[in-house]
């Protein structure tokens, strides 16, 4: 064979492979979504929404589990958005070259991809284990920790995206430093922060470890923010785990409402940001 | 004169009128810097909190087994002797397990968006990838357990134990019998989950790649195997190995996804197949049900190992991107 063929062959081969991993990769993606869709509808129904997670053998919904899981990333959302946006604001607006905004940043990074369990851990101790008990609270401050380095770092981004000319107008005709930020910075850079927030939702609303432990679980409805609290991936996680037929069922549509929130909350985020790109 | 005492008397309170104005603003300014640095250190504080509390707390263990901790296979909460050994060898061999699988898949991803994709579907694909990273890892948990790992014990693994049973290493890397669940099935998993970050990072370092570079390959008449093989990967060397560590990072350490398919069973095997367990596995099954400070304590300690280990993982990953980026600016 001449080299000229052989060198076409080896091409050929490596670029079909490159065709092969693309397809294996989306396969993933479409076979857990069928999967999600085929195990998950069956049980999807209105009691669903209405009823307590129920005893094995018995009917029930995953109302409890919902609400949990929607008090508990509301306020660890409430709490991490100011406290990541406020130190984006630092990285971008008042200390870009500081050595307090690179050893930031490289922590920052550093949470980003920690394992959550740690956190889980980390509040554990701090919290749970001073109260005594495990509680809602703790597991929202668990939360909230996961939400800071993903808030931080696209208000970081964003805040750079807005170009320094705005910020020299604004500050031209007299405007003060936290006008510059709050009204041009902040304004001008609005679809991104949303975005950051989205992101934030939709990272903590799958999130099981740092619950496992704080949080808890709660087979009955709980309003009280100092008592155990359930949350849908700690109770698919259980229920996953049983040997009952009904709780198997219940967790794959718990599965199946967690999936379709996440992806339609991560779309948005995308949908928001590359309008902003295309402005 | 009256005129001037008029005015005087006009001007003077706007006059500090303005100047109370300017104070309040310049305060302003000031609350709102003190405020956004504050809420910097806090994200420093909290990282110095979590290591700070992870340590304090797995001092008993440390103190009951010493070093010895790292190295000991036994794991009894009745007589409340543990040792970390099977669950670092579970982390390290299903992570390793990943990476052998998602490195190469997910540079070929890469490849194709990068320069076989057609420019149609470039956008929709690298998004398709991308939800994969978004999907919860409980997902990918209970997914695993009800749909692969039967898959796994029907057809995969017994075509791998009678296929490899008369080679010499791999007869002992693939013997007994196919549970499904294992170490093999938990790094399968872990691929899959950290695909879409090895697939996307190492897209956005091969955009990096100046155009002239790759278009005097194609002048002197290179393949596109050949030009990704001798320009672009040499190129872009440190930023994909970058986003191989930071995917390693995350394979280290996940949790759930790996929680429902290990089989936790705390011991060594040489066997793939052998259910085996990782720290952040045992962490989540055992932790709500440890009774006792040494077992706690052990458990904990076992977390600040984790956090060690993907912590010099992490910021070598993230030490290599900075690289790559200040070599781009």
């Amino acid at each position: 064979m001449s080299l000229y063929a052989t060198r076409r062959k080896r091409n050929s081969l490596a670029t079909s492979l490159a065709w092969a991993a693309a397809l294996f990769g989306i396969a993933w993606l479409f076979l857990i979504l069928a999967s999600l869709l085929y195990e998950g509808l069956r049980g999807l129904s209105l009691a669903v929404f209405t009823e307590m997670t129920p005893p094995p053998g018995s009917k029930g919904g995953l109302l409890n589990a919902i609400a949990g899981s929607l008090v508990m990333t509301a306020i660890g959302v409430a709490i991490g958005t100011p406290l990541g946006m406020l130190a984006g604001t630092y990285m971008a607006e008042y200390g870009r070259y500081t050595k307090l905004a690179m050893v930031v940043r490289f922590i920052n990074d550093i949470l980003l991809s920690a394992p959550s369990i740690v956190i889980g851990l980390f509040v554990y101790e701090v919290l749970v284990h001073p109260m005594g008990h495990f509680s809602g609270v703790s597991g929202a401050v668990a939360l909230s920790l996961l939400v800071i380095p993903v808030v931080l770092r696209t208000t970081e981004d964003m805040l750079l995206l807005v170009p320094g000319s705005m910020r020299e107008a604004a500050a031209a005709l007299g405007a003060p430093r936290s006008h510059v930020v709050a009204h041009v910075a902040y304004r001008a850079a609005k679809a991104g922060l949303v975005t950051g927030v989205l992101l934030a939702v939709a990272r903590v609303s799958g999130e099981t470890a740092p619950l496992l432990f704080t949080a808890l679980n709660n087979q009955f409805w709980s309003s009280d923010l100092l008592a155990p609290m359930a949350s849908l991936p700690v109770v698919i996680f259980q229920f996953a785990l049983s040997p009952y037929k009904d709780w198997q069922q219940l967790a794959w549509t718990g599965a199946l409402l967690i999936t379709a929130a996440v992806l339609a909350l991560s779309i948005t985020a995308r949908a928001l940001s590359a309008g902003r790109r295309k402005s | 004169m009256s005129d001037v005492a008029l005015e005087s008397a006009v001007a003077r309170p706007a006059v500090t009128d303005r100047a109370k104005a300017l104070a309040g603003i310049a305060l302003l300014d000031r609350i709102f810097f003190q405020v956004t640095r504050a809420a910097a250190v806090i994200v420093l504080v909290i990282l110095g909190g979590v290591i700070l509390s992870l340590v304090l707390g797995s001092l008993p263990a440390l103190q009951a087994f010493g070093p010895g901790f790292l190295i000991s296979q036994s794991w009894n909460p009745v007589t409340e002797k543990f040792g970390a050994l099977p669950a670092i060898y579970g982390t390290l061999v299903t992570s390793g397990v990943a990476m052998l699988i998602a490195v190469p898949v997910g540079l070929g991803i890469a490849t194709f968006l990068t320069e076989l994709c057609p420019h149609r579907l470039r956008r929709p694909i690298g998004i398709a990838i991308e939800l994969l990273a978004g999907i919860p890892s409980i997902i990918y948990g209970i997914w695993g357990l009800f749909v692969f790992a039967p898959f796994v014990q029907t057809y995969v693994q017994p075509g791998l134990i009678s296929l490899f049973s008369d080679v010499p290493v791999l007869s002992s890397l693939f013997a007994g019998p196919p549970y499904g669940i294992g170490m093999l099935t938990a790094g399968f998993i872990l691929a899959i989950m950290v695909l879409p970050f090895i697939a996307s990072i190492s897209r956005d370092v091969f955009e990096t790649v100046p155009p002239v570079l790759k278009e005097a390959a194609a002048g002197i008449g290179c393949t596109t195997w050949e030009m990704m093989r001798y320009v672009v990967i040499p190129y872009t060397r440190v930023g994909v190995i970058g986003g191989v560590m930071l995917a390693l990072g995350r394979a280290l350490g996940e949790t759930m996804a790996v929680t429902f398919v290990i089989g936790n069973a705390h011991k060594v095997s040489p066997s793939l197949l052998a259910p085996g367990t990782t720290i952040s596995a045992t962490i989540a099954n055992e932790f709500t049900e440890a009774v006792g400070d040494v077992y706690t304590s052990s458990l904990i300690a076992l977390g600040l190992i984790l956090f060690l280990l993907t912590f010099v993982v992490l910021a070598i990953a993230r030490y290599m991107l900075m690289r790559l980026e200040r070599k781009a600016a």
